[in-house]
């Protein structure tokens, strides 16, 4: 078995704040690092965790329920600020496969469709029903083959997907290949 | 290609660099002309083209340098006293970008080199930033070459990765937008303060999926160092890039540059870029106009650069706010920097002053920062650091006996780098500690664990500094010792 299943459940964690930045998502103290991995348990360390360093008990990813989810549903315009790439290995260091949100930043769109994240977008009210919603023991189901996401009440909705970054992740090939293939028409 | 369709900058630009067009099922290939590199988003990168065996595409088009983790003080990192964790993996990154330059044969511009510095000040000042490129980095602010007529966006490391193998990157086509400032600037009304209007006008994602033109005779007006202020912080409402056609201006500064095309090269390259400028009766996805005559020095209150306001305005109450999710927002962002809604900041005590990073650190600025705090000093209490963008900035700033101002008044002179922008390098806030900085994000934590920022322009960042609280700069100007 090799590919990964792009239909999957989950729990999910209601992180209800609008245009979290990706200094929050890893701050950059974080980015000496040379290397992908290791940088899950680093993810909204600041919120994570209190300046002695124990963990924040109000904050969302801390509370027992959150643990395991693969989802993330977060407010309007998620993943604005650095391109740092760290953001998308750090959430998917910390377990997630998915974000949901109203809209998300550009330069964090792309890093993480290349990553296998999936950038999740819905409507505004599909939003404020998910984050209206007690996540406790619910679930929701993603399907990228299909591109949509099915809410705990069972409806179902649509999401975008560019049809590219859709292919590439279900038939596990990569934007590398695609742009050397494409490239040697070019002089340097 | 023949077109007699008007056509704006960006169409230009974009049609100019395609490889091969989008389709419903792939993005566009587009060539890129000059890929900035520096040590903290392209580890990872290299190592990608180590395991399959690929080598750098145009190392000739591939500029890297150390910026963001290095120190400011002298000395570069054999100074530094302590080597702990956090010092020692700094460490191992630049010395990791050095071993790959090496490997793959590219240009190396490292702590210590006489061109050193943040890699969107040195990209434009040794004229490698180009009319009509797309220049492309593993960083958001690289929106700033677009002050040249450049297409220039951040990019992510995995794109750094497809860039450094194959020249080219791949993108979907963004929608444009106008941002036209008409007018005139009032006294003590600097491109900073523009550029902060127009993120508070847009708000920190309202440009998400665009990229922007600047238009008017506010912005035809600056000079290269102030365009690149403004189209610096594009990235900061959300646009993939902001951009300015070239003119007079943009060929004055670049005549002579060590990169700059030279000779019958030069007046080639001049006639192709008077070509470049959005042709009449082209048409925007979206414009906006904004009167520069009524803007005034403008300040942030919250934790994202759309959060700004005139500096003689109260903080806006977000009870104002109808959507429920917004005004949350906006009162855990006020809670968070400890301002209250309804007050001005007028007034407000700080700790630091921080006059540099990729948006403020050009000679201009810091003149602007000198004419403040010249004969003045700085408020008891109160750290300064002054930061220079790159080490030619430095020399020069030296040369004019700038630094001599700045330590005369009792700020810090350092060397040139990221520094308190980013935190990394050991220059940051303490958990908080209030700052008014030049730099171009007021993210919670963003200049320290903690810390609270509060954007300005160096005139503003100045004021606060020799008077120890926030102060609107026209106030000093007005005294006449400006
Ligand atoms: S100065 Fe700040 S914004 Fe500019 S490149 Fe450095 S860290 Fe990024």
């Amino acid at each position: 078995m090799t590919a990964r299943s792009w239909r999957f459940a989950s729990t999910y964690v209601i992180m209800p704040r609008e245009n979290v930045d990706t200094d929050q998502i890893i701050p950059a103290r974080f980015l000496t690092t040379t290397d992908r991995q290791g940088l899950g348990p680093h993810a909204f360390h600041d919120w994570r965790y209190r300046p002695d360093g124990s963990k924040n008990p109000d904050f969302v990813l801390n509370r027992l329920e959150s643990r395991g989810a693969q989802v993330l549903v977060a407010g309007n315009n998620f993943g604005c600020g650095s391109s740092r790439e760290h953001a998308v290995w750090a959430l998917a260091g910390a377990g997630f496969r998915a974000v949901i949100s109203s809209e998300f930043a550009d330069i964090f769109r792309g890093n993480a469709l290349v990553n296998g994240l999936l950038p999740i977008e819905v409507a505004p009210e599909i939003l404020a029903r998910l984050i209206a919603n007690d996540a406790a023991g619910e679930h929701v189901v993603v399907d990228l083959e299909t591109q949509t996401l099915t809410l705990p009440d069972g409806d179902e909705v649509r999401f975008p997907i560019p049809t590219f970054s859709r292919y590439s992740l279900l038939n596990d090939t990569d934007e590398m290949t695609f742009l050397l293939d494409a490239s040697p028409s070019i002089g340097a | 290609m023949s077109t007699t369709r008007p056509r704006t900058l960006f169409e230009k630009l974009w049609d100019r660099h395609v490889v091969r067009a989008e389709t419903d099922a792939t993005p566009a290939v587009l060539y890129v002309d000059l890929h900035l590199v520096h040590e903290v988003t392209s580890a990872q990168a290299f190592t990608e083209l180590r395991q399959r065996g690929l080598h750098v595409r145009a190392p000739q088009r591939t500029v890297d340098t150390m910026d963001h983790s290095t120190p400011t003080t002298r000395g570069g990192f054999a100074a530094l006293p302590i080597r702990d964790e956090k010092t020692a993996s700094r460490v191992a990154q630049v010395e990791q970008l050095a071993r790959n330059c090496e490997e793959f044969g590219i240009a190396l511009l490292s702590l210590g080199d006489r061109r050193q510095g943040i890699v969107h000040v040195i990209g434009p000042e040794l004229g490698l930033t180009q009319p009509g490129m797309i220049v492309v980095c593993g960083d958001s602010h690289t929106s700033t070459h677009g002050a040249f007529g450049a297409l220039a966006f951040g990019i992510g490391t995995s794109q750094v990765a497809h860039v450094l193998a194959s020249q080219c990157v791949l993108q979907t086509r963004p929608k444009t937008l106008e941002v036209r400032v008409d007018g005139e600037l009032a006294p003590g009304v600097t491109a900073k303060d523009v550029i902060l209007a127009i993120c508070a006008r847009l708000g920190v994602g309202g440009a998400t999926g665009h990229v922007i033109e600047y238009r008017g005779s506010v912005i035809g007006a600056l000079s290269i160092e102030e365009r690149m202020t403004v189209c610096n912080m594009s990235i900061e409402a959300g646009a993939r890039a902001g951009m300015i056609a070239p003119d007079e201006t943009t060929f004055a500064y670049l005549e002579g540059r060590p990169h700059a095309p030279k000779g019958d090269a030069w007046e080639a390259a001049v006639a192709d870029w008077r070509t470049l400028a959005t042709d009449e009766g082209a048409a925007f996805d979206r414009s906006i106009v904004i009167d520069g005559s009524g803007i005034a020095p403008m300040i942030t209150y919250g934790t994202n650069p759309g959060m700004g306001m005139s500096i003689d305005e109260p903080v806006p109450d977000p009870c104002r706010l109808a959507d429920r999710a917004e005004r949350e927002n906006a009162e855990r962002a006020l809670r968070y920097m400890g301002v209250t809604a309804g007050k001005p900041l007028a007034g407000t005590p700080v700790d630091v002053v921080f006059v540099g990073s990729c948006t403020n650190s050009r000679i201009s600025d810091l003149r602007d920062a000198a004419s403040v705090m010249r004969g003045r000093r700085v408020a008891d209490g109160v750290r300064v650091l002054v930061v220079p963008g790159s080490q030619q900035v430095k020399r020069q700033a030296e040369e004019e006996g700038l630094d001599r101002v700045f330590l005369a008044a009792g700020a810090e002179w350092r060397e040139s780098g990221c520094s308190m922008c980013i935190a990394m390098n050991g220059d940051q806030l303490a958990p908080g500690q209030l700052a008014v900085s030049t730099s171009n994000r007021n993210f919670e934590g963003r200049q320290g664990s903690g810390g609270r920022t509060l954007l300005a322009s160096p005139l503003t960042a100045a004021a606060a500094a020799v008077t120890g609280v926030i102060t609107d700069p026209r106030t000093l100007i007005a005294g006449g010792s400006l």
